[in-house]
């Protein structure tokens, strides 16, 4: 597997969310993503980007375009060093939330991309990686 | 500080989103539709999101609100515009979006509005109060 380009985006304000957003949206169009490829993944960015700042007090996206053979991908990893998460399977359920929120970013992008990975340690930060081949 | 116009049209308040809101945006808006809803006396509120595309959790959520709360303040709210990509991005993502009225485009929400509106009024105009029997 080749890596194309990387690059890596600080998310530690609101603009931020909206940067991280666009910022994807021109990868995966580079990438040659459809367009209904392209809004899943923009949508879980802004699932995990919004997490990484609420939930982790702020931290970074880094964006990796991907070649493996015929294939492209994009690949995010959102790191933070917050407080963590205490309990991964249950933060991976649909509806359980922490905050206000739906309880949806986590398993909702999970089932937005082809990769999740994702790992925390409380008191250190979190960090979880998606990807979504073409 | 940039804000989301909301339009008076007769009865009825029309908002066209035409940015990619960063999630204090969308919390003025749904501040300001809720006092206008009141300060305009409207009984139906037409939003349309057809320049977006990208709508994630907490838009979803944004939308929810503002369409609970008009009900409250007896207010009929419609969503119009919806692009195909966001709508599977949202049933995966897991949000159907319920208690939210939509359609196609503004002129047949504006229909949508319209008929709420009428059979509103003869439900005034029967039994002289806005309850509702059965």
């Amino acid at each position: 597997m080749a890596l194309l380009r990387a690059e890596t985006l600080p998310i530690s304000v609101d603009a931020d969310v909206v940067m991280a957003r666009q910022k994807v949206r021109a990868w995966a169009v580079e990438q040659g993503f459809g367009l209904v490829d392209q809004t899943k993944i923009v949508t879980a960015a802004s699932e995990l980007a919004r997490n990484t700042l609420i939930h982790g007090g702020g931290g970074s996206m880094r964006l990796e375009a991907l070649n493996d053979g015929a294939k492209k991908g994009l690949r995010l990893t959102f790191e933070d060093r917050g407080p963590g998460i205490a309990d991964i399977e249950l933060a991976m359920k649909d509806g359980y939330t922490t905050g206000t929120g739906l309880g949806l970013g986590l398993s909702g992008s999970k089932r937005l991309c082809n990769e999740f990975d994702i790992f925390s340690r409380l008191g250190e930060g979190t960090r979880i990686s998606i990807t979504r081949w073409k | 500080m940039d804000r989301i116009p909301i339009l008076k049209m007769g009865e009825f308040l029309l908002v066209s989103i035409q940015v990619d809101m960063h999630d204090r945006l969308a919390m003025t808006l749904q501040e300001d539709l809720t006092e206008r809803i009141v300060s305009a006396h409207a009984h139906g509120v037409l939003i349309d999101i057809s320049s977006l595309d990208v709508v994630d959790s907490f838009i979803g959520r944004m939308l929810g609100h503002i369409a609970a709360m008009s009900r409250i303040l007896d207010a009929e709210t419609v969503v119009v515009g919806m692009r195909p990509a966001v709508a599977i991005t949202l049933v995966e993502l897991g949000l159907s979006l319920p208690g939210i009225r939509t359609a196609l485009n503004v002129e047949k929400g504006m229909d949508v509005l319209r008929r709420a509106g009428n059979s509103r009024d003869r439900l005034l105009g029967e039994n002289g109060h806005g309850t509702v029997a059965g």
